[in-house]
């Protein structure tokens, strides 16, 4: 942890006792660490905001310095009217305001993403599958059908319009087992993941703190 | 063993060829374009010329606007130097240069190596004309006459034409998904296979309000802005409204604070449709932190201490999912989670009683509303995977009998790459 203070090494190695304490139980001391982490961290992206989207973004983006050269950019006049209209809901009278922007970023939502999802989620995993079954050795021909087989049963456990029985729902048996052993490997994975970020965790604890601990006291 | 004669006629002229060789050797190796081209130097330099052979010239240069693009692409094409497969055969590559009609000299803009005769400049600006010039050198350096397009004037074009695949099968899905919606709103009965995690939902609710304690529903901890925080607020619609007839309570809290608007928005209509606007405690749903962790903390603090007794998880989750799961199993819950992240589902199929997986967390508030329109437009999208399957299994089957390594059949390697195409691939 470079030009970290002595003094924050140590609270933030407190700190990390702290929360590590809820694995015995819930108690006093986690929700105190609780209450600061929640509290610093609300408080932290509250001012980020304030300065990366009302600061940079709008008002220099609205109001550019004189002399920068750079055009004011009305178009961003549109976010703030939206941005002001969620704020309607403090007043009762027209709080029914505050649906418009939630209604404008659920439709822009869908619509943005309609053909992003369509491209990287259906098409590209299409062609990505379309493989020759028989390559060069027998375990990269099984590999191959390993893919089709599994994608195509896999579509198959997700069909909801019919009831998966007879040979339908034999494939779509095959489709979840290889969902399952699919999930499998990806949990262990995940988790050897995890492991490095504990040992991250215990590394910053038995070094950086228990030796900044001895030359504080 | 004889040793050569050092007196031979041989043995006195061969270091001089030596030397004529390598002098020769430097020489061609040089750049001509390194020799100043002063009156001292000039005789060098046709001696050079000699000795160094210049290639001749690309021709039938064409610059045209690039097809489908912004106005910000042209391309340039040539007919290969003489030199190149052909004659000297020392071309190694071209040199591209690009200027304004209106400018006079000629700036760099990219090279490309022989036996290539096109390139498309990127990062022009729309409605300005242009001229090109390419030029072929060799690996000792010398050019060849410089040939000159065309002048050309950058355009944007409406409709992106390499997206046409794209648009014709999206609008055979989505023309499947309104016949499917036109038919179930005639009244046409629309079959639904039942989905284990979504029927628990009744027995969820209903169990904690026997036990008289609350439910905590989790949205993910995306904002509103991600398709799976929108599904998540579409089943939180149809647990409130049970949680209001059933008069139980939920709490609902968020990490993002639009997602926390568009919670009460959808719970209060809930409790509205239920007729218990009474019920409705807007402070039971409430922002917490931006801070994924911080955020992770306080619905732990809220499990342990409020001890709910079902926990909904439908949304997109990360690292935080384990934890989640993990505390709530702790308290004895029934959990009930859905997401489309592939790296949270394995956690959440261990520590879950059910779990949506992927497409069910969408297919849930079809099945959930029994919504005719939702209902159709989930048949629609099963005409969406029929498709997918066919064109996989065609797709298999042509590289199959097309590639090297299966039957190698040059007709079937064709359409293979045609078929292809249609999804995007070998772009």
């Amino acid at each position: 942890m470079p030009d970290a203070s002595p003094i924050g090494i140590f609270i933030a190695g407190l700190l990390t006792l702290g929360i590590f304490s809820f694995l015995y139980k819930d108690n006093p001391v986690y929700k105190v660490c609780e209450a600061i982490f929640i509290g610093v961290s609300a408080a932290y992206w509250a001012v980020e905001y304030f300065y990366s989207a009302l600061y940079r973004k709008f008002w220099l983006g609205v109001f550019p310095p004189a002399g920068s050269g750079v055009e004011a950019d009305l178009l961003l006049w549109g976010g703030a009217i939206l941005g002001a209209l969620m704020l309607c809901r403090m007043i009762p009278k027209i709080n029914w305001l505050s649906r418009w922007p939630l209604a404008f970023i659920v439709g822009a939502t869908a619509g943005l993403y309609m053909m992003l999802f369509f491209v990287s989620n259906a098409m590209k995993q299409i062609e990505s599958t379309m493989q020759p079954l028989i390559q060069d050795s027998l375990l990269e021909t099984l590999g191959s059908f390993t893919i089709a087989i599994g994608t195509i049963t896999g579509l198959i456990y997700f069909f909801f319009s019919k009831e998966h029985k007879g040979i339908f729902g034999g494939a779509a048996k095959v489709g979840i087992w290889v969902l399952m052993v699919t999930f499998g490997a990806s949990f262990g994975y995940t988790v050897m993941s995890r492991m490095s970020l504990l040992i991250g965790r215990m590394d910053f604890l038995f070094n950086s703190w228990a030796t900044n601990f001895g030359q504080m006291f | 063993m004889s040793q050569p004669n050092q007196n031979s006629p041989f043995c006195k002229i061969f270091p001089t060829l030596l030397s004529a060789l390598f002098l020769f050797t430097i020489l061609a190796s040089s750049p001509k374009t390194l020799f100043a081209q002063d009156a001292e130097t000039s005789v060098i330099d046709s001696t050079l010329e000699n000795l160094v052979p210049i290639p001749a010239r690309p021709a039938n240069v064409k610059a045209k606007d690039h097809v489908y693009d912004i106005g910000e692409k042209v391309d340039v094409s040539w007919e290969l130097s003489p030199d190149d497969t052909t004659g000297l055969r020392n071309v190694v590559g071209y040199i591209i240069s690009r200027r304004l009609d209106t400018a006079s000299d000629f700036d760099s803009v990219g090279a490309v190596f022989s036996r290539i005769a096109s390139l498309t400049d990127i990062g022009l600006t729309k409605g300005e004309s242009y001229q090109y010039a390419v030029t072929a050198y060799t690996s000792a350096g010398a050019v060849s006459e410089t040939s000159v397009s065309n002048s050309v004037t950058t355009e944007q074009e409406w409709f992106d034409g390499d997206k046409f695949w794209q648009v014709l099968l999206l609008v055979i899905i989505a023309g499947s998904v309104a016949y499917f919606i036109y038919h179930a709103k005639k009244g046409k009965p629309m079959f639904l296979r039942k989905i284990a995690g979504l029927q628990a939902v009744e027995e969820a609710i209903g169990r904690a309000t026997e036990m008289g304690r609350p439910i905590l529903f989790i949205p993910g901890i995306h904002d509103m802005d991600d398709v799976q925080t929108i599904a998540g607020m579409t089943i939180l619609a149809k647990v409130a409204k049970q949680v209001a007839e059933y008069e139980s309570r939920i709490f609902v809290p968020t990490r993002a604070s639009l997602a926390m608007t568009a919670a009460r928005e959808t719970v209060r209509e809930a409790y509205m449709t239920a007729g218990r606007i009474d019920a409705y405690r807007s402070d039971d749903i409430y922002y917490v932190t931006d801070e994924q962790f911080g955020y992770v903390a306080a619905v732990n603090g809220i499990m342990t201490r409020d001890k709910p007794a079902t926990c909904f998880y439908l949304g997109a989750f990360f690292a935080e999912s384990l934890i989640l799961a993990e505390t709530g199993n702790s308290i004895g819950a029934i959990q009930i989670a859905g997401t489309a992240m592939p790296a949270q589902l394995p956690f959440f199929v261990a520590a879950c009683d059910y779990t949506l997986i992927g497409e069910e967390l969408f297919a849930a508030s079809a099945y959930l509303s029994e919504d005719p329109k939702q209902m159709g437009s989930l048949k629609g999208q099963d005409v969406g995977k029929v498709v997918a399957m066919a064109a996989i299994l065609i797709g298999a089957v042509l590289a199959t009998l097309g590639s090297e390594e299966g039957m190698n059949i040059e007709t079937f390697n064709s359409a293979f790459h045609a078929f292809w195409g249609v999804f995007g691939g070998g772009e």
